[in-house]
């Protein structure tokens, strides 16, 4: 079993959270990790990607090869596209649908949203409006990984465990909140019997 | 035993409190940073007292390290690669003073420059000054190297390098950790004199220290950082230095055919140098960074060996290595997914919304309309994104310091008004010894301390400048009618442009003090006051 996952998005967006919540369910687990983050300047604002290599092997490299990857997971859409190249031929690539708008060259939305909805494994989800309807506009990281979760090897309670010791020091509410953007997450890739076979 | 999640930043800290550190001295940088962090809130740290508040710059962190080491304490420095320029003179030097205590100095290099001015290999810095260089592969060996250098530093008495890359400072694994030992206690060295560098003395240190380089040599060949896995096919052998051995581990799943050279620690060890040319066909160096090997192997003018590496083309001369250049490397076929699509654009990073120096650059711009552009030099830190759109205010940024110096240099030369933009922390890591030579010739330059109260670009630590500013010009001699403390904030807009006019102009030294918490510990201060309103509401 592996799962090479790159986390992507904008730096302050809260993808080092996700790495956060699934590596502590990984090592729960005993499975191998590694992770490589984004450090210094790029975190203001600029492009961010994290590699998060699981495995029940010896995990040698700290970066996924081009081509190798499972998973995307983009907490931003144009972001998801920025590393298409390290999607395997079989791998998902799962996208938060609203942009982050901090550059005067944006492309157009619809292109972008077109651009992820042609590939043949992807999920388009506006986690951000989820987010919003069932906890806080601060939980659309955790809506991500609920949607990503049938592709990580856990059950979800495993990943529920981890949000709530992860967050326990917020306080009940922001744990409750999470687990509710979790749940979301994770029925919206039910509904859709979306799962890596 | 526990194990324990950790960057590899993280590992090196934790390996050294295991190994009964007393202090780290360090000045933050992308990414050296979180090493010092991390004793910084480590508890068992605080309740043995070993110190790890932030140096004022390299420099001083790296002689307090030296003198930690002195009293027999173990002590580590800890920097970017950049820093240790700013530490070289002590760094060098404490390679003739040598030891006492354990010494460690950690030099995180950043190749592809995620964040940086250069990709320099400070491996040549440990050549440089003849002492040990370790380079660990691995978030556990980082943990390992920590407790093996403070010993072979104490065994030889000498400094020993700790060199890693930004892909392992910056990368979680799982770390198996072992129980502390006892730190040091306070004795100071046998001999009173080793550490008074007089000519005579060091040069008497100094042939010790040359009379130690084969023992470092063979301490290199033992060494459980390097090993020589054999292997049938010797049609290649392949010499991989820190992390590139995990690239070429990643690209043989089950085993690599060739026989590989790890090497993760200095001076390199040349008995098994050796045996891999002479028992292969052709030899490929993966460096992650400079072709330091590569050169010393291929010499000046020998082509006895068949050797590729950077200095072929076989590996490209610049940037980070991957497991994608290290497969190209070893002729596999590498199968990229499908192209970033074209409507993907570049977004560099910013500075954050509200954040201060956008007013300061605002104004700055609005002052200099009229003149040619040209004439602003800047330094290191978040207001060096004052270069990119929509600003375009700043013309230089070298190294620490340098833009106070630069315009001096440029007024010089005739250049008025000229203008230097430098941060609070970028100010009294360098600045100051400028400013004193600016003042000391009264030179007209404008020098714009934009002062965010703390060290931003790397996370937010603690400013030595703060509360310190005005005193410290007023102190270097500035005169006071030319100290100015303005608020950068959008309803000062008008009155900041025109006192920023009216300092060009002066014919002498003006400091302006741009003073505005970051937005970003703002936002944490505000938070840790609500948490503490919050717990005196409840008692």
């Amino acid at each position: 079993m592996k799962r090479d996952i790159i986390l992507a998005g904008v730096g302050g967006q809260g993808i080092l959270t996700i790495a956060t919540l699934i590596g502590y369910a990984a090592v729960d687990r005993g499975l191998q990790l590694k992770q490589a983050e984004v450090h210094g300047m790029s975190q203001r604002g600029g492009d961010v990607q994290s590699h998060l290599r699981l495995s029940d092997r010896v995990i040698h490299s700290d970066l996924i090869p081009e081509g190798r990857a499972d998973l995307i997971i983009s907490v931003e859409p144009m972001e998801s596209l920025r590393y298409t190249s390290f999607l395997a031929p079989d791998g998902w690539l799962i996208a938060n649908k609203k942009p982050f708008v901090n550059i005067p060259n944006y492309p157009d939305f619809e292109a972008v949203w077109k651009q992820v909805e042609d590939l043949p494994r992807s999920i388009l989800i506006d986690a951000d409006k989820m987010a919003r309807e069932v906890a806080s506009a601060r939980a659309m990281n955790i809506v991500m990984l609920g949607t990503s979760s049938p592709f990580l090897p856990f059950e979800p309670t495993e990943l529920e465990h981890a949000i709530e010791f992860i967050f326990a020091r917020k306080g009940e509410q922001v744990v409750t909140q999470n687990l509710a953007a979790f749940r979301a997450g994770r029925a919206f890739a039910e509904e859709r019997n979306l799962a890596m076979h | 035993m526990k194990r324990m999640l950790l960057l590899g930043d993280e590992a090196i800290a934790q390996g050294a409190l295991d190994a009964g550190l007393s202090g780290v001295y360090a000045y933050p940088g992308t990414p050296s940073t979180e090493i010092t962090e991390y004793i910084q809130r480590s508890k068992e740290a605080r309740e043995r007292g070993v110190h790890s508040n932030w140096s004022t710059n390299e420099k001083t962190a790296m002689e307090s390290a030296l003198g930690m080491s002195y009293a027999g304490k173990r002590a580590m420095s800890c920097m970017k690669h950049v820093g240790l320029n700013v530490a070289a003179d002590g760094f060098v030097n404490a390679g003739i003073t040598g030891a006492n205590g354990g010494l460690l100095v950690v030099v995180a290099d950043d190749p592809s420059m995620h964040s940086s001015q250069n990709e320099q290999d400070s491996r040549f810095y440990g050549k440089f000054a003849m002492i040990p260089v370790l380079e660990p592969s691995n978030q556990q060996e980082c943990y390992l190297a920590a407790q093996y250098g403070f010993d072979l530093s104490e065994k030889y008495g000498t400094p020993v390098m700790l060199r890693i890359t930004t892909r392992l400072a910056h990368s979680r694994a799982g770390v198996e950790c072992a129980d502390p030992r006892p730190e040091n206690d306070l004795t100071l060295p046998t001999d009173k004199r080793q550490f008074v560098l007089l000519p005579a003395i060091a040069r008497r240190n100094y042939q010790s220290l040359l009379g130690k380089q084969a023992a470092f040599e063979e301490e290199a060949e033992a060494s459980p950082l390097n090993s020589y896995e054999d292997a049938a096919d010797t049609s290649l052998g392949i010499i991989a230095c820190g992390i590139a051995y995990n690239y070429v581990m990643e690209n043989y799943p089950e085993g690599c055919p060739h026989p590989v050279l790890k090497i993760g620690q200095y001076p390199v060890p040349r008995a098994m140098v050796k045996r891999m040319l002479e028992s292969c066909a052709r030899v490929l160096i993966l460096e992650e960074g400079a072709p330091m090997i590569e050169e010393q192997i291929r010499g000046l003018m020998d082509e006895t060996y068949s050797i590729s590496g950077r200095l072929d083309g076989v590996v490209p001369r610049a940037g980070e290595l991957n497991p994608n250049i290290v497969a190209k490397a070893l002729t596999m076929e590498v199968q990229p997914g499908m192209p970033q699509p074209e409507l993907v654009q570049p977004r560099p990073p910013e500075l954050c919304k509200g954040c201060p120096h956008i007013d300061s650059y605002n104004a700055l711009n609005e002052a200099l309309k009229e003149l040619d552009p040209g004439r602003v030099f800047s330094d290191i830190g978040c207001y060096t994104l004052g270069a990119l759109a929509p600003f375009h205010s700043i013309n230089t940024c070298v190294d620490m310091g340098a833009s106070i110096t630069m315009a001096k240099g440029a007024a010089d030369a005739g250049l008025f008004p000229a203008v230097a933009v430098i941060g609070d922390s970028t100010f009294t890591h360098s600045g100051m010894t400028g400013l004193l030579d600016a003042i000391i010739e009264n030179t007209p330059i404008t020098v714009m301390i934009v002062d965010n109260e703390t060290t931003g670009m790397t996370g937010g630590q603690t400013s030595a400048a703060r509360g310190r500013l005005e005193d410290i010009c007023k102190g270097l001699g500035v005169a006071e009618d030319h100290i100015l403390v303005v608020e950068p904030i959008r309803k000062n807009h008008e009155q900041n442009v025109a006192l920023i006019k009216q300092e060009l102009y002066h014919r002498g030294v003006s400091v302006i003090i741009e003073r505005r918490e970051c937005v970003q510990t703002a936002v944490v201060s505000i938070k840790l006051n609500k948490e503490k309103a919050a717990k005196e509401a409840e008692a």
